[in-house]
């Protein structure tokens, strides 16, 4: 009996530590990239980081303007989502509701493979295929550009956002259908009035999960952009996103010197992006339930 | 059989892949009357009812031998748009399936895809439709809120102002109170009485009781075929066939 509850508690306390170290790491996470971030700011000024135009972290004083990073990123992202959304739902679409079933049952599992694909992978087939076809296309100079890096990103949360949309869908009640087509709506009809909309909030968790995994990517991204630090006005320059900076500068510079800081300091930026849009997904997600009861 | 022919087929048979469901079944449902399909479960009385808006055709491997005709039209022909087909033919399912949307918009949507709101107010057409479906009293201070709010049987009245709102000639009831509780199924039956004035109403039911006390004919049919066709006071009380008694009077089913 003794040695029963001795067991018990050891066991407790195994669990107490693991669930309590991953908060505790988390924490420490946190605190050394406020650290590092809040002395950056201390040294640089604030307005000269998120208002610069330059980004010449080596010159003489040196120049941290985030604008050109913020640009890239956002390009590739918004590009990204431009694609990826409408050919992802279209694709959960064409499962769900059209295809014929044998089509279905190679077409999904396939989908789902992509997703396993290691990104460095998808970027090297980037660098090797597209970025020599987009020259070729569009007469560049350079394939290496915004648009390159849009649609490698696009591969990437494809399969995941056709594979939740295509559940989404999937799991409505038959009856919706039945009804709206018993009421004299064509097929097509019933997909974008009725299916559509009562999947909405699977569909825009799927968006999020594929864009959340492409956001955060770094390799494939910095190996097709070309990674030129300066703010692009069309998708055929080339661009250098924040995470791309983070991970070309961080082996060649001086541990706890500014430009290290300044590292960190995007470091932070991105992490406040990536939380302010989880949180507006949540927020959406959460309306989106209370609507549709 | 008094009266205009609304709905007919001729030596119909159906299939499910090899299976034959329906045998050589051949009926002529008048206009304006309520005319009730009786039989035990798995009799194929629902796919009988789905032949009239073609709703068997959404199932993988359903074939329609003989034919079907409404008002004279053979309604399997090819030329036949089943959209349209649909829209003259409304169909009342056993579980209540309101859209997950607003109430207004569940009554909305059928004149809304048929684009019968041009020049006229699609407000009063929705208020028209929850009025004849006796709906109106209870929901018109919360028409924008989600249907899925409403009880099962004002669900099912709503699902009924949803069809009629596409201003059908012909409403198809597959078993409409059959989860509903007592009150809700009174309101439903006296509901469809209004509504043969306007309607031809054709409705699935294994509770004989219903049929009896709502319907004008009544067919009995058993393991797909349709064994007796006649008014609902002569199938009750003298039955021609042999199984319809053993079936109205409870001994099996």
């Amino acid at each position: 009996m003794k040695q029963r509850s001795v067991w018990e508690s050891f066991i407790e306390k195994v669990i107490f530590i693991g669930g309590i170290s991953g908060i505790v790491f988390l924490f420490l996470i946190f605190a050394f990239l406020f650290k590092e971030s809040f002395l950056f700011f201390f040294q640089y000024p604030w307005k000269d980081f998120f208002g610069g135009t330059q980004w010449y972290p080596t010159s003489e004083p040196p120049r941290f303007g985030l604008l050109p990073l913020l640009a890239g990123s956002l390009v590739v992202t918004l590009g990204a989502i431009a694609i990826s959304v409408p050919l992802g739902i279209a694709c959960a679409i064409y499962i769900s509701e059209v295809a014929p079933p044998w089509v279905r049952e190679i077409f999904k599992p396939l989908m789902e493979l992509i997703a396993a694909i290691p990104s460095v992978v998808l970027g090297f087939i980037g660098l090797v295929v597209l970025v020599p076809f987009l020259k070729q296309v569009f007469n560049l100079p350079t394939g290496l550009s915004a648009l390159a890096g849009s649609i490698t990103l696009a591969f990437m949360a494809l399969p995941t956002i056709t594979s939740i949309s295509e559940d989404a869908l999937t799991v409505l009640p038959r009856e919706y259908k039945e009804a709206s087509l018993a009421l004299g709506a064509t097929h097509w009809q019933t997909i974008y009035h009725i299916l559509l909309p009562a999947a909405k909030s699977g569909i825009i968790a799927a968006i999020m999960l594929g864009l959340g995994r492409a956001i955060g990517e770094t390799m494939a991204v910095l190996m097709v952009t070309g990674n030129a630090a300066i703010i692009p006005y069309s998708f055929l320059q080339p661009v250098r996103t924040m995470t791309a900076t983070i991970a070309i500068e961080m082996g060649e510079i001086v541990r706890g010197g500014l430009h290290y800081r300044a590292l960190f300091a995007i470091g932070l930026f991105l992490f406040i992006i990536t939380f302010t849009v989880n949180l507006i997904a949540d927020w959406v997600i959460q309306r989106q339930k209370r609507v549709s009861g | 059989m008094e009266g205009p022919i609304k709905l007919e087929t001729q030596n119909v048979n159906f299939y499910f892949g090899d299976n034959l469901v329906l045998k050589n079944i051949s009926i002529r449902i008048p206009s304006n009357r309520i005319t009730a399909i009786i039989g035990p479960s798995g009799c194929g009385k629902s796919t009988f009812l789905r032949l009239f808006n073609r709703m068997n055709d959404v199932l993988e491997g359903a074939r329609v031998e003989g034919k079907v005709l409404i008002d004279g039209v053979d309604i399997y022909n090819s030329n036949i748009d089943v959209a349209m087909l649909r829209r003259k033919v409304g169909m009342v399912f056993q579980k209540p399936n309101p859209f997950p949307t607003s109430i207004f918009d569940n009554v909305a949507y059928g004149p809304r895809i048929h684009g019968l709101h041009k020049g006229k107010d699609l407000r009063e057409i929705v208020e028209n439709a929850l009025r004849q479906a006796a709906l109106w009293d209870e929901v018109k201070d919360k028409l924008h809120r989600s249907a899925l709010e409403l009880s099962g049987g004002q669900q099912q009245r709503l699902c009924i102002a949803r069809c009629l709102a596409v201003e059908p000639e012909v409403l198809l009831m597959d078993e409409p109170a059959s989860a509903l509780d007592p009150i809700s199924t009174l309101k439903i039956e006296e509901l469809m009485q209004g509504l043969k004035e306007r309607y031809t109403i054709v409705i699935v039911t294994h509770n004989m009781q219903e049929a009896a006390r709502v319907s004008d004919y009544t067919g009995f049919i058993y393991k797909g075929e349709l064994v007796e066709f006649a008014p609902t006071v002569d199938i009750f009380e003298h039955p021609q066939n042999k199984l319809t008694e053993d079936y109205i009077t409870g001994r099996f089913g």
